[in-house]
């Protein structure tokens, strides 16, 4: 018998596990809204410096994943929703998930600033620590704020982005920022309204099990009315237009009318629906973003063709 | 054993080992890119060389 019999084979590796380590979906957010703050900038970029961006934004991103990954082990073992991934599965160990964060991580920094300037890449460099050092090994498994604070990380990308063409940061970039940092309270208290149990048995102290699920559905309000105007405000700066306008309108009433819907439920009448509204919410919510920032960038197009924007 | 002979981990770990070996080969194009480009970004006389060739 050779060493590598005794490896367990169905445990071993492949390469989309480690690919599943950088987290493909929330990359996806992140390159979407990194190209956008990319693309609506005032300043016109080379494309394979754009492409380069980008991609290195992305890793970065990824990179942040993996270390979150790594040290989140524990909880993502007892989670339903993250019990499959790569570390928590055995698929890859809890050391070469950080190896890989920690390298890809330098990597991105280094190859941002190369390919764009170093603002961009501080901005990166900053990301990555807020999100593995000060949301994941410190705010999440301390207060129930840990969302709130935490959502700055996934916030950053298309400051990010605007910053790599511009080599600044403006009002505009600011209020993208804003956008999605005021945007994810409501999103993840939404989730964690119908993924109940999961929080609870990690003891992650989310707001549904520290304050309980009356004051998350008053917290959700909230924070979808506080941001409501950070999203009609983007659209009164240089990157907006009326038709970034109309569509933010028309989303944000939807999603203000959603979520006095859910603040109004009762805990028995959502739990004998299956919680309808709260998912129904939750998914409107990911359209919320996606099309806001479509919207920008569909001003930024007309903008070229001598349309769009004020 | 002879240094030719195929072992179960080469075909098991071929996946894996290809997509090592297209990273690296992408990440040596991209940089390749970045620089012509950067080149001709800092010295647009190099550019302007190149079109009136």
């Amino acid at each position: 018998m050779t060493d590598a019999t005794v490896l367990d084979h169905e445990k071993e590796a492949g390469f989309g596990d480690y690919v599943a380590l950088l987290k493909p979906r929330v990359m996806s957010l992140v390159v979407f809204t990194a190209l956008v703050g990319l693309l609506v900038a005032p300043v016109s970029v080379h494309p394979i410096v754009g492409f380069a961006s980008i991609l290195f934004i992305a890793i970065g991103a990824g990179a942040s994943g993996a270390l979150n990954m790594w040290y989140d082990a524990d909880i993502d073992q007892v989670m339903n929703r993250t019990k499959s991934r790569p570390v928590p599965s055995g698929k890859v160990t809890a050391g070469e998930a950080f190896a890989i964060g920690i390298t890809l991580s330098v990597m991105a920094v280094i190859m941002l600033a190369l390919a764009a300037n170093l603002l961009a890449a501080g901005l990166l460099a900053f990301t990555i620590f807020f999100y593995a050092v000060v949301y994941t090994m410190w705010l999440k498994r301390w207060t129930p704020q840990n969302i709130v604070i935490g959502g700055a990380a996934g916030a950053f990308p298309p400051m990010i982005g605007w910053a790599a063409a511009t080599g600044d940061i403006t009002l505009a970039s600011c209020l993208m920022f804003a956008l999605i940092f005021m945007w994810t309270p409501p999103h993840f208290w939404a989730l964690a309204l119908f993924m109940k149990e999961d929080y609870s048995n990690a003891g992650v102290p989310m707001l549904t099990v520290t304050h309980g699920r009356k004051s998350t559905r008053t917290h959700i309000l909230v924070y979808t009315i506080l941001l409501v105007p950070f999203a009609l405000g983007l659209g009164m700066t240089s990157i907006g237009g009326p038709i970034y306008l109309v569509a933010s309108l028309a989303m944000n009433l939807w999603f203000v009318k959603g979520a006095i819907d859910i603040q109004r439920r009762e805990e028995s009448t959502a739990e004998a629906d299956g919680y309808k509204a709260e998912k129904g919410f939750f998914r409107f919510s990911l359209y919320y973003l996606f099309l806001h920032f479509g919207a920008l960038l569909v001003e930024a197009t007309l903008r070229g063709y001598g349309m769009g924007g004020w | 054993m002879p240094l030719t002979e195929e072992h179960e981990i080469h075909t098991r770990r071929f996946g894996r080992n290809l997509g090592v070996g297209l990273l690296l080969a992408g990440f040596v194009a991209l940089v390749f890119g970045l620089t012509v480009v950067k080149v001709k970004l800092i010295d647009p006389e190099i550019a302007a060389q190149e079109v009136r060739e």
